[in-house]
């Protein structure tokens, strides 16, 4: 076994040491199709939990997204997000309409995105954007609806993460054992013609009607 | 009963073990030679649930042959490791805010390894005062200083009381386990089993009982099955059962029956008051089989234990006057 498997072995026996991390899968199983799994976003340790309640075999294809200027910063940050979770890294300038990723002046933000998705592999992505406090989730941005669209063979599985701030608040450096759970819906599928509001409108239904199951 | 006391120590609680997993084993083929009928789906769910309870016997029973075969370190790690997954399903169940965040971490990560290292070291003084005196006073200091009076009392409250019983009590398992007694030297293996045993008696017994009696429950919006009929049957029971097994442990058969129906009163006791937190956090399927977050089904079954392990503790300490 090589060192970044390893690492991530121990990783997720701490994310379940810590908070259970499990999770719950209604309407949807989990197998080994091409995904994009979105989710409620409240939390640094949101990633973490999604990945450690899959199952091993779909961790190795489900990867992240990253901010490139923060997660290469220094060589253990790169390392994390290269090694253990193949992370997909986009760069970030000023704030724009893309989901978890932000744009660059000239570059399409979601270009990392398609060539992961090209290449087979599944993306977890928090499309409010940014991390929330409120009850609910922000309104969703439109990342979403440009990835349903380019690739409508892929599947877009909702995901509700419950009770993660609880386990560290902002502000706090240490996690607190509560257990968690994550919660995977039935697939969401873009209809024909639907308009992009309507559409992510209803994908942030489906996440908030995962709440009332966990 | 004689020739039971020739045997070394050892051969005493291998006997004990070869005895508890030979029953397990018989009352799991027939759970199998079962599982082929074509049953009813209520029955179905019968048994279901049984298999649900036998698997949680086997980790059980597994749980303490471990802990009996790896010696007092081992064994205080692996009461301290369910002791932590206990805690965190109660505070899970618990509804803390922000500022209790460093009173939960000092829950987790300093009492409860802080009152383990004192059960390994058998300072029985020490770790009988450590919890009820200076935690009692420390966690609503640290909650104090976190700057948020919202129901302070009732969030220091339910953090010291889930400090209590998941880490306070169950840490007296582990206590037994190594505690000295006068002739009874390294038999707490014995100790800890006939604790167990007795509880889980009175629990089947009452369980059993109040199907049968179909008395009216004391508390209804609690629990439909409680009444104190049921409970005397249990709390008999469990005496009745102490008498038999008073050969393996340090008492003479009347205290032996006494100590079995005190362990068995507070266990099923404990386990009601555990319904009726798991009514206040809104979990309506009893026993793991529900999705609400954090009810994973540990707490309720060790809970039992964790109420019924101080006071015999503390029973057995005062009747040999250690």
């Amino acid at each position: 076994m090589k060192l970044p498997e390893a690492a991530g072995l121990a990783l997720a026996f701490v994310a379940r040491l810590v908070t259970g991390a499990q999770g719950h899968w209604y309407g949807t199983t989990p197998k080994a199709e091409q995904r994009i799994y979105f989710a409620n976003h409240q939390s640094h340790f949101d990633w973490v939990l999604v990945w450690a309640a899959l199952p091993r075999d779909l961790r190795a294809v489900t990867r992240p997204i990253a901010a490139r200027d923060y997660w290469t910063a220094t060589p253990l940050k790169h390392w994390i997000t290269r090694e253990i979770f193949n992370a997909v890294y986009v760069s970030r300038g000023r704030a724009a309409e893309a989901g978890t990723v932000t744009v660059k002046d000239d570059e399409d933000p979601l270009e990392p995105l398609m060539e992961a998705l090209r290449n087979g592999d599944s993306l977890v992505i928090f499309p409010e954007g940014t991390r929330g406090h409120a009850a609910d989730p922000a309104p969703f941005k439109s990342g979403l609806y440009a990835l349903a669209q380019a690739f409508p063979e892929v599947q877009l599985i909702p995901a509700w993460i419950d009770n993660v701030q609880r386990v560290m608040p902002k502000g706090e450096v240490v996690p607190v054992p509560i257990l968690c759970t994550v919660v995977f819906g039935a697939p969401v599928t873009l209809g024909a013609g639907e308009e992009r509001r309507a559409f992510l409108d209803r994908a942030r239904a489906a996440v908030i009607a995962l709440r009332k199951v966990a | 009963m004689g020739s039971l006391r020739q045997l070394s120590v050892t051969q005493q609680v291998g006997l004990l073990f070869v005895v508890l997993f030979g029953v397990l084993v018989l009352v799991t083929l027939y759970a199998f030679s079962r599982s082929f009928r074509d049953d009813t789906p209520k029955q179905s769910a019968a048994s279901d649930q049984f298999g649900r309870e036998l698997r949680a016997v086997w980790g059980g029973a597994l749980l303490f042959w471990i802990a009996w075969a790896s010696g007092p370190v081992g064994s205080t790690l692996l009461f301290g490791f369910v002791s932590f997954f206990a805690l965190r399903e109660f505070v899970t169940l618990t509804h803390t805010r922000r500022g209790d965040h460093r009173s939960l971490l000092l829950a987790f990560f300093v009492i409860l390894p802080v009152q383990y290292v004192l059960v390994a070291e058998r300072q029985f003084n020490a770790f009988t005062v450590f919890i009820p005196v200076y935690v009692f006073f420390a966690i609503p200091v640290i909650s104090a200083l976190a700057n948020d009076p919202f129901r302070f009392l009732e969030r220091t409250a339910k953090i010291q009381w889930g400090i209590t019983v998941c880490v306070y009590g169950m840490s007296h398992a582990p206590a037994l386990l190594l505690l000295d007694l006068p002739d009874y030297r390294e038999r707490g293996a014995f100790l800890v089993l006939f604790l167990v045993v007795v509880v889980v008696t009175a629990q089947f017994a009452q369980e059993t009982a109040s199907r049968r009696l179909r008395r009216r429950p004391v508390a209804r919006a609690i629990s439909r099955s409680f009444s104190w009929r049921a409970w005397g049957v249990g709390v008999a029971a469990a005496g009745i059962v102490g008498v038999l097994l008073y050969w393996a442990t340090p008492f003479k058969p009347l205290p032996a029956l006494a100590m079995g129906a005190v362990a068995g009163a507070a266990g099923t006791l404990g386990e009601f008051v555990m319904k009726a937190l798991k009514r206040d956090a809104g979990v309506r399927n009893w026993r793991g089989n529900s999705s609400v977050t954090g009810a994973v089904g540990l707490l309720d079954r060790v809970a039992p234990l964790c109420f019924a392990a101080p006071v015999f503790f503390h029973s057995v300490r005062w009747v040999f006057g250690i």
